[in-house]
C-alpha cells in the first residue's frame, strides 16, 4: 500500500509488494523473538523438570489474582488492537487513534498491576539472594529467579511496544494512515499480539504449577 | 582441457563508466556513513571486519610464538587465555561470520536477483552500525584488561570465578548478534520479494540458496545466543544461580543454549563460502553446475540439520550418554548434504575447461581442505574417538581446515571473483595466483601437525607443552608466518589495483548472472532497466573462454 | 493486507471466547488431575493462541508462505527443548550397577595379581 503521504519505496515495484515485505519482516522478527524468550522457557522447562516439587511450592507464593488479571488486561487489549488496525483498514483514523490509546491505557495497567504484584514479591522476600524468604527449598529461588527474569523481559518488550503504538497513534492522529496505506499499524499489532501470545504462556507456567489444595 | 594464458586482445577498457555507485550520491563522507546503498553498506562492512580480522590475527600470531617453545616463557597463562580469548570472539563474531554475507552478500544479492536495493535499506544500514558499537564494546574489553574464559564462556568459570571483562565483551557480542540478525532478516525478505521477473526459485544463483540458508541460521540461531550471554552475565554480576551447581543450578544447561547458536553458527560460517564456491567453479570450469537442485536442496538441508546436532560438543561433559548417542548419530547426518556439494562441484570440474585463475585457485583450494576438515568432523562426531580427540588440537585442526581453509579461502576467491564488479579494476593475476597458493601451502604447514599434535595427546588453550610436541609447533609456527605473509600480499596488490590496475570491463569472466549485466563498477540503483530472466543459471560454454580478461 | 474487513462482532467473540479459556485455565488449575494439570493448561494456552494467531494476527486469511514464517520460529523452539530434553530426561537411566570394574567380569585391571599371597 502506498498514498501520496507515503510514497513507495525505489527497492519495491508496488504497495502490495511492499506491504508483504513489511508483513513478512515482522513475522521473522517475532520468530527472533520466540528463540529470544525461548531461551528463558527453556531454562524454565529444565529446572522444573528436575525440580518439580521446589517449582511446585514455589509457584503458589506467586499472586495468582494479579496474575489472572493481568492476562484478561492483556487479552482484551490484543482485542482493542485487532479493532485499532481494523479501524485503519476502514480509512477511520479519529477510531483508530481511539483504539490505539484504549490498548495503550491496557498495556499501562498491566505494568500498573505487574508493578504492584512486584512490590508485593518483594516485601514477601522473594527476591533470590541472600535474604529469601525462609522455608522454602533452595531450588525455589531457581523458580523466582525464573519468574523475575521471564516477567521482567514480557515487561521491557510491553513497554518498548506502549511506546511503539504511541508513536504509531501520534502518526494516526497526524493523518498519516488511510485504507491504502496502514502497514506500520498493521505490524505494530502483530507485535502487540505476539507481547500477549508470550504471556499467555507465562501465566499458567508461573502461576499455575500448583494452585489445587 | 585448457590452461588459461594471460590476457588476450580483448575488450580495453580505458575510462570508469560515467556514472558509478562510488560517485553518485555525493562522495563526502557523510555519504557513506548515512548511505542506504546495499553495495556501499558492503564496503563498510569490509572496511570494520578487516580491523578486526586484524587484531585477532595479531592474537593469534603471538599464541604461536608462545608455542614455539615448549616452556609458557613468552606470556603467563593468564595472558594466553586472553589471546585465544580475544582471538576466537573477534574471528567468530567480527570476523567470519558478517564477513561473506556482510561484505558479499550485501554487495552481491540484490544485483544477482535483478533487484535495485534489499529489502530494508535502513535496516541495512541499522545492522553496520550495530556491529559497530558491539565491536567497540569488544575493543574496550580487549584494550581494558582482555576476557579469558575462551569464546565458549563456559559457565562456571565465567559466571563465578573470572575478573575479566566478560560482560563487556558478552554486551558487544550481544549488540552484534542484533546486527546479524537484522542482515539475515533482510535477505529472507529480498530474497522472497525482489526477485525479478522470471528469476524463479530454481534459476536463482546458488550463492543465493546458500545465503538464504545462512540468513534461516542467522535469524533462528542468534537469539538464543542473545538470551545466553544474558543469563551469563546476570549470574556473573550477581549470582543468580541460574547455572551454579551450589543453588541448584546446572553449568551444562548454558552448554546446551550455547551451543544450540553456536553449532549453527559454524554453518553461518562456512555456508556463503560453499555458495561462492558453487558460483566460480562453473566460471572457470565453463560448465553449468552439476546437480543444481541437489546443492540448493544440500544448503537447506544444512542449514536445517545443523540445528540439531550441538550435543556433539559436549559429549564429554556429563550430559546423558544417551543425548549423546542420539547427537552422534544426527552429527554424522548433518555431513551427507556437505559431501553432496563436494560430490556436485568436483563432477562440475569434470571435464570442464578448467582455468586456474585466482578465483579458481582458491575455489580448487576450498574443496580439499574443506573436505579434510568434514572428514575429520566425523572423527569427532563419533563418540568413543571424541573422548580422545576433545579439547586437543585435533578439534582446533579440524575447525581451522573448515573455517580458514575453506570459509576464508572462499572470501578470498569471492573477493577477487567480483573485485571488478566492486571496484572496476582488475587486479594482477598472477599476484593473485602467487597468493592463492601460498595461502594453500602456508595454510597445510600451520595447521596439518597440529592434528597429528591433537592425536597424540595435546591439549588445546595450553600455553605451555612436553618437549615431545616442540617438532610440530614449530612447523605450524612457520606456516602460520607464511600463511600471515599470503595474507598480506593481497592486501598490497587489491589495494594497489585501485588506482593502478587495469580497468575493468562489465564482464571480465564472461560470467553468466545478473550482476555482470550491469557496469563494473555498477550505477547505484544497480540497473537501467530491470532484467528479465528466461533461462537456467551457470550456462557456460567453453568457447567463450578465450575472451576472458585478467589483470 | 486482507482485503475484506472482518466484523467487529467476529472479534468480540474471539475475545469472548478467550475470556472463557482464561476462566478454564484457572478452574482446570483448582482440582488436582495429577499429571494432566501440565498437558491441560498447556493445551489451553495453546488454543489461545491459536485463536490469537489465526484471527487477530490475520493469519486465517494469508498465503501460505506467510504460515511457514509463522510455525518456523514454534518448530525450531520445539527442538530446542526436545533436544536438551533428551539429555535432562535421561540422566538418571545408566543403572547404578553398570560399573566396568574387574569384580563384575567385564574385563580384568592391567596389573591384578591372580592369586595374592596375603
Amino acid at each position: 500500500m502506498a498514498s501520496a503521504l507515503h510514497p513507495l519505496e525505489e527497492q519495491f515495484d508496488d504497495p502490495v509488494q511492499q506491504h508483504e515485505a513489511a508483513t513478512l519482516g515482522m513475522w521473522t522478527f517475532l520468530a527472533t523473538e520466540i528463540l529470544f524468550f525461548g531461551g528463558l522457557f527453556l531454562g524454565y522447562i529444565t529446572y522444573r523438570t528436575i525440580y518439580p516439587d521446589a517449582f511446585a511450592e514455589a509457584s503458589r507464593h506467586t499472586l495468582v489474582l494479579f496474575g489472572t488479571l493481568n492476562t484478561a488486561i492483556l487479552l482484551t487489549s490484543s482485542l482493542t488492537m485487532a479493532l485499532a488496525v481494523r479501524a485503519a483498514q476502514e480509512g477511520k483514523p479519529k477510531s483508530v487513534v481511539r483504539f490505539l490509546l484504549l490498548t495503550i491505557l491496557l498495556g499501562l495497567c498491566f505494568l500498573a498491576v505487574k508493578g504492584l504484584e512486584y512490590h508485593e514479591d518483594i516485601q514477601e522476600h522473594l527476591w533470590p539472594g541472600p535474604h529469601f524468604k525462609a522455608g522454602l527449598p533452595v531450588q525455589a529461588q531457581m523458580f523466582w529467579f525464573l519468574y523475575w527474569a521471564m516477567t521482567g523481559l514480557h515487561a521491557i518488550h510491553v513497554t518498548v511496544g506502549l511506546g511503539l503504538l504511541s508513536v504509531i497513534a501520534w502518526l494516526a492522529h497526524r493523518g498519516l494512515f488511510s485504507s491504502a496505506y496502514f502497514t506500520p499499524v498493521d505490524i505494530s499489532g502483530l507485535y502487540w499480539h505476539f507481547v500477549d501470545i508470550v504471556w499467555i504462556f507465562l501465566y499458567p507456567l508461573l502461576y499455575l504449577i500448583h494452585r489445587y489444595s | 582441457m585448457n590452461v588459461s594464458v594471460l590476457p588476450g586482445p580483448a575488450a580495453v577498457v580505458r575510462e570508469r563508466p560515467a556514472k558509478t555507485y562510488l560517485t553518485e550520491g555525493g562522495r563526502t563522507l557523510s555519504s557513506w556513513l548515512l548511505t542506504t546503498d546495499h553495495k556501499r553498506i558492503g564496503l563498510l562492512y569490509l572496511y570494520s571486519i578487516l580491523l578486526f580480522f586484524t587484531i585477532a590475527a595479531l592474537a593469534a600470531a603471538m599464541m604461536r610464538l608462545e608455542l614455539i617453545t615448549p616452556p609458557g616463557d613468552m606470556v603467563t597463562s593468564q595472558t594466553y587465555n586472553k589471546l585465544f580469548t580475544i582471538h576466537g570472539t573477534l574471528m567468530v563474531w567480527f570476523f567470519l561470520i558478517p564477513s561473506i554475507p556482510a561484505v558479499l552478500g550485501n554487495f552481491v544479492i540484490p544485483m544477482m536477483i535483478g533487484a535495485r536495493d534489499v529489502a530494508f535499506p535502513k535496516l541495512n544500514l541499522l545492522s553496520w552500525y550495530l556491529f559497530n558499537l558491539g565491536g567497540l564494546f569488544a575493543l574496550y574489553a580487549v584494550t581494558f584488561g582482555g576476557v579469558d574464559t575462551g569464546w565458549t564462556f563456559y559457565t562456571p568459570y565465567s559466571t563465578s570465578f573470572t575478573n575479566s571483562h566478560v560482560v563487556t565483551m558478552a554486551a558487544g557480542v550481544f549488540i552484534a548478534g542484533f546486527g546479524s540478525i537484522l542482515t539475515g532478516l533482510n535477505f529472507i525478505i529480498t530474497i522472497h520479494k525482489l526477485r525479478t521477473t522470471g528469476m524463479t526459485w530454481s534459476r536463482l544463483p546458488l550463492f543465493i540458496w546458500s545465503l538464504y540458508a545462512t540468513s534461516v541460521i542467522l535469524v533462528l540461531a542468534t537469539p538464543v545466543l542473545a538470551i545466553t550471554l544474558a543469563l551469563m552475565s546476570l549470574e556473573h554480576i550477581w549470582g543468580v544461580g541460574i547455572f551454579d551447581p551450589s543453588l541448584g543450578g546446572d553449568p551444562i544447561l548454558f552448554q546446551h543454549l550455547f551451543w544450540f547458536y553456536s553449532h549453527p553458527a559454524v554453518y553461518i560460517m562456512i555456508l556463503p563460502g560453499m555458495g561462492v564456491v558453487s558460483e566460480t567453479i562453473p566460471c572457470f570450469a565453463r560448465k553449468p553446475i552439476f546437480g543444481y537442485h541437489f546443492v540448493a536442496a544440500a544448503s537447506i538441508a544444512i542449514a536445517v540439520l545443523g540445528f540439531l546436532v550441538w550435543g556433539h560438543h559436549m559429549f564429554v561433559s556429563s550430559q546423558s550418554i544417551y543425548a549423546g548417542i542420539i547427537f552422534s548419530l544426527l552429527s554424522f547426518l548433518v555431513s551427507v548434504p556437505s559431501a553432496i556439494k563436494v560430490f556436485n562441484w568436483t563432477m562440475t570440474l569434470y571435464r570442464g575447461s578448467i582455468s586456474f585463475s585466482t578465483p579458481m585457485l582458491y575455489a580448487l583450494g576450498f574443496i580439499g581442505l574443506f573436505t579434510v576438515g568434514g572428514l575429520t568432523g566425523l572423527f569427532l562426531a563419533a563418540i568413543g574417538l571424541d573422548v580422545h580427540l576433545t579439547d586437543t588440537y585435533f578439534v582446533v585442526a579440524h575447525f581451522h581446515y573448515i573455517m580458514v581453509g575453506g570459509m576464508v579461502t572462499a572470501f578470498m576467491g569471492g573477493l577477487h571473483y567480483w573485485w571488478p564488479k566492486i571496484t572496476g579494476r582488475l587486479y594482477p593475476e598472477r599476484l593473485g595466483q602467487l597468493a592463492a597458493l601460498t595461502m594453500y601451502l602456508g595454510f597445510n604447514l600451520t595447521f596439518f601437525p597440529q592434528f597429528i599434535l591433537g592425536y597424540l595427546g595435546m591439549p588445546r588453550r595450553y600455553h605451555a607443552y612436553p618437549p615431545e610436541f616442540q617438532i610440530y609447533n614449530v612447523l605450524s609456527t612457520a606456516g602460520a608466518s607464511i600463511l600471515g605473509a599470503a595474507y598480506l600480499l593481497p592486501l598490497i596488490y587489491l589495494l594497489w589495483s585501485l588506482k593502478h590496475g587495469k580497468r575493468a570491463p562489465a564482464n571480465p569472466w564472461k560470467a553468466t548472472g545478473l550482476e555482470w549485466q550491469t557496469t563494473s563498477p555498477p550505477p547505484k540503483h544497480n540497473f537501467d532497466t530491470p532484467p528479465i530472466v528466461d533461462s537456467p543459471p551457470y550456462q557456460y560454454s567453453p568457447e567463450a573462454q578465450e575472451e576472458m580478461v585478467h589483470g | 493486507m486482507s482485503a475484506t474487513v472482518v466484523p467487529v462482532k467476529s472479534y468480540l467473540r474471539i475475545w469472548l471466547m478467550l475470556m472463557l479459556l482464561l476462566l478454564l485455565t484457572w478452574g482446570a488449575a483448582q482440582f488436582n488431575l495429577g499429571k494432566f494439570n501440565l498437558p491441560a493448561a498447556l493445551t489451553i494456552a495453546v488454543l489461545k493462541m491459536v485463536l490469537v494467531v489465526l484471527f487477530f494476527m490475520h493469519v486465517r486469511s494469508q498465503k501460505g508462505l506467510l504460515r511457514v514464517f509463522v510455525i518456523a520460529g514454534f518448530v525450531w523452539l520445539l527442538i530446542m527443548i526436545d533436544l536438551t530434553l533428551t539429555d535432562y530426561l535421561t540422566r538418571r537411566s545408566v543403572p547404578e550397577n553398570a560399573v566396568w570394574t574387574w569384580e563384575h567380569g567385564a574385563w580384568p585391571a592391567p596389573e591384578q595379581k591372580k592369586h595374592d599371597p596375603r
